[in-house]
């Protein structure tokens, strides 16, 4: 008997599946083979931790699961640390550190600032294309009369029905109370602008664009919006691993599309550091879809790709969403914008991370 | 509590609902945020589910103080890793003793960790392979299609090799960390 079907027929014997002849002719072989007898005890237990292992990881999944679910319907309380009880801890945790960073900080910020002043080349736009997207008449036209039939099945929308949209892009929720992260292309020189999904159809205002970092941030101004309960995805302050898989969802069509693809250098179009280059199908109404990675934390935004090369594209690094909320901070007296930084998306299969994160992420229209 | 050892998962959400906030009280005015609540609330119901599951468990106290006392005590043993201080010592809510199963916890994570990463230095197609006949029990023949084997003798012939190679590097970190205690 060979080595395969030996294990084979212990497997069976272990699980109970012999013939009670067959089994009895086992048993006889297991006294008098010792080393028989050994693979036996030795392969149960094997089993045996395997199978407790996948209970194990099946209960895990089913718990992270529970959670989010939870978190979304409201009924634990996921919010994050607030007001005092977050500000001790955090300097208890880190008032040490912070003194020294804060000093080097302040030497480093004045040096590489005046150098970057002196050498900053001014970069060539014109193989870089953005990639909000220009809605054709008959476009619109169709979105018209679908909002129309919508509108008959008594959808309330506060969104004027008039207002001929010509542009757009993506945007997606970072703060419940309604607050959007798109590209500063996107909404220039807007007039009005609106998102929508499946969630609904909103008025939003500007309340900040940089375009400097190609980012804007939006407000919901809008009765009929509701506040999410808590965000599924969080963003990551640290730079993206090379070579490590991404997914993004945007609005290149009138419905949300999915697609996946990998990191494939942390600069951006000619050596830019605030973005980074990404392998990945990206179509004009990309511009502003969250890139995601595995554990479902943004660490970037899609703002464009080069015009002569097929197939890669470019993100802002989401670190820099954390800039622009802090000069926003400082300049104007907007509330707080609270932006989570720890995903719930962690250790769910792609298509469940999809299906929660769908919700946050919003067509841009521009007029 | 059947319905927790069989997985159920209206019987699961149930227990979270009920008992998630008391533990998130605990951990964020004790150093932790919102997130180390959460993991350390599902380490306290891992324990549970696992000790329901050896069927011999009797619950002698609320369910409430039971996984209460779990949480305080992993939550106390992580901060004591990272020399974090628990500063609101005993409130007028009584724990229960659960070193023991705190220890067969401990010991137990350390052995799934070490099959987590048996599993994970197998690499493709192995992991795929091991993981859909013993993990998610799919039988041979399906196996062989999904992974485009042309029958099912060959799968076989495959997962063979394949589990040679997962019991030798389960085997050998297994006695390694036994001796080093």
């Amino acid at each position: 008997m060979d080595d395969l079907r030996l294990l084979d027929t212990v497997e069976r014997y272990i699980k109970g599946e012999m013939q009670p002849d067959e089994r009895v002719h086992f048993e006889q072989l297991r006294k008098t083979n010792p080393e028989v007898d050994l693979l036996v005890v030795e392969h149960t237990f094997f089993l045996q931790q395997m199978n407790r292992f996948g209970e194990w990881k099946r209960f895990k999944s089913l718990l992270s699961n529970i959670h989010v679910d939870l978190a979304e319907k409201g009924q634990i309380n996921s919010a994050r640390l607030q007001g005092k009880a977050k500000v001790i801890y955090l300097w208890n945790r880190y008032k040490r550190v912070s003194a020294i960073a804060a000093s080097i900080a302040v030497i480093t910020t004045l040096v590489i600032s005046s150098l970057v002043w002196i050498i900053a080349p001014a970069s060539p736009r014109s193989q870089f294309e953005e990639l909000n997207k220009k809605f054709s008449q008959l476009e619109d036209k169709t979105r018209k009369q679908a909002k129309e039939i919508d509108r008959i099945k008594d959808k309330a929308t506060s969104v004027p029905q008039d207002i001929p949209f010509t542009t757009g892009g993506t945007g997606f929720i970072i703060d419940t109370k309604g607050y959007l992260v798109t590209n500063a292309h996107v909404v220039e020189d807007a007039k009005q602008i609106a998102i929508q999904n499946n969630r609904g159809e909103y008025l939003v205002k500007v309340v900040f664009i940089d375009t400097e970092r190609d980012l804007a941030i939006l407000k919901i101004d809008d009765e009929n919006f509701k506040p999410y309960s808590s965000l599924p995805y969080g963003l990551s302050k640290q730079t993206a691993k090379l070579a490590e898989p991404i997914f993004t969802l945007g609005y290149p069509r009138n419905e949300v599309v999915y697609s996946q693809g990998y990191l494939s250098a942390k600069t951006g179009f000619n050596g830019d550091t605030l973005s980074c280059q990404i392998e990945i199908n990206a179509n004009r109404g990309n511009s502003g879809s969250p890139i995601l990675n595995r554990k479902g934390e943004v660490i970037g935004i899609l703002n464009g790709r080069q015009t002569n090369t097929q197939g890669f594209a470019f993100a802002v690094q989401s670190k820099y969403i954390f800039d622009v909320i802090e000069t926003l901070k400082k300049e104007t007296k907007s509330p707080t914008i609270r932006v989570p930084s720890r995903s719930l998306l962690n250790g769910l299969d792609r298509t469940e991370q999809v299906r929660k994160v769908q919700d946050f992420i919003y067509m841009v229209k521009v007029n | 509590m059947k319905g927790l050892a069989a997985g159920d998962r209206k019987i699961i959400e149930g227990i979270y609902k009920d008992h998630f906030n008391m533990i998130q009280s605990l951990i964020v005015n004790n150093n932790g945020t919102a997130d180390d609540a959460r993991d350390i609330f599902q380490e306290a119901m891992v324990v549970l589910y696992e000790k329901v599951r050896t069927g011999s468990f009797e619950l002698n106290c609320q369910l409430k103080t039971y996984l209460y006392s779990v949480s305080k005590r992993l939550w106390l043993k992580r901060l004591q890793q990272n020399n974090r201080l628990f500063t609101q010592e005993v409130d007028l809510e009584t724990t229960v003793p659960v070193d023991e199963e705190i220890g067969q916890h401990e010991k137990r994570d350390a052995e799934f960790e070490l099959m987590s990463q048996a599993i994970q230095r197998l690499g493709e197609p192995c992991k795929s392979l091991l993981e859909a006949y013993y993990l998610r029990k799919m039988n041979m023949q399906d196996i062989a299609l999904q992974f485009g084997y042309t029958n099912s003798d060959n799968a076989k012939n495959q997962k063979y090799k394949c589990l040679m190679r997962l019991k030798k590097l389960f085997f050998s970190e297994y006695k390694n960390g036994n001796t080093h205690g």
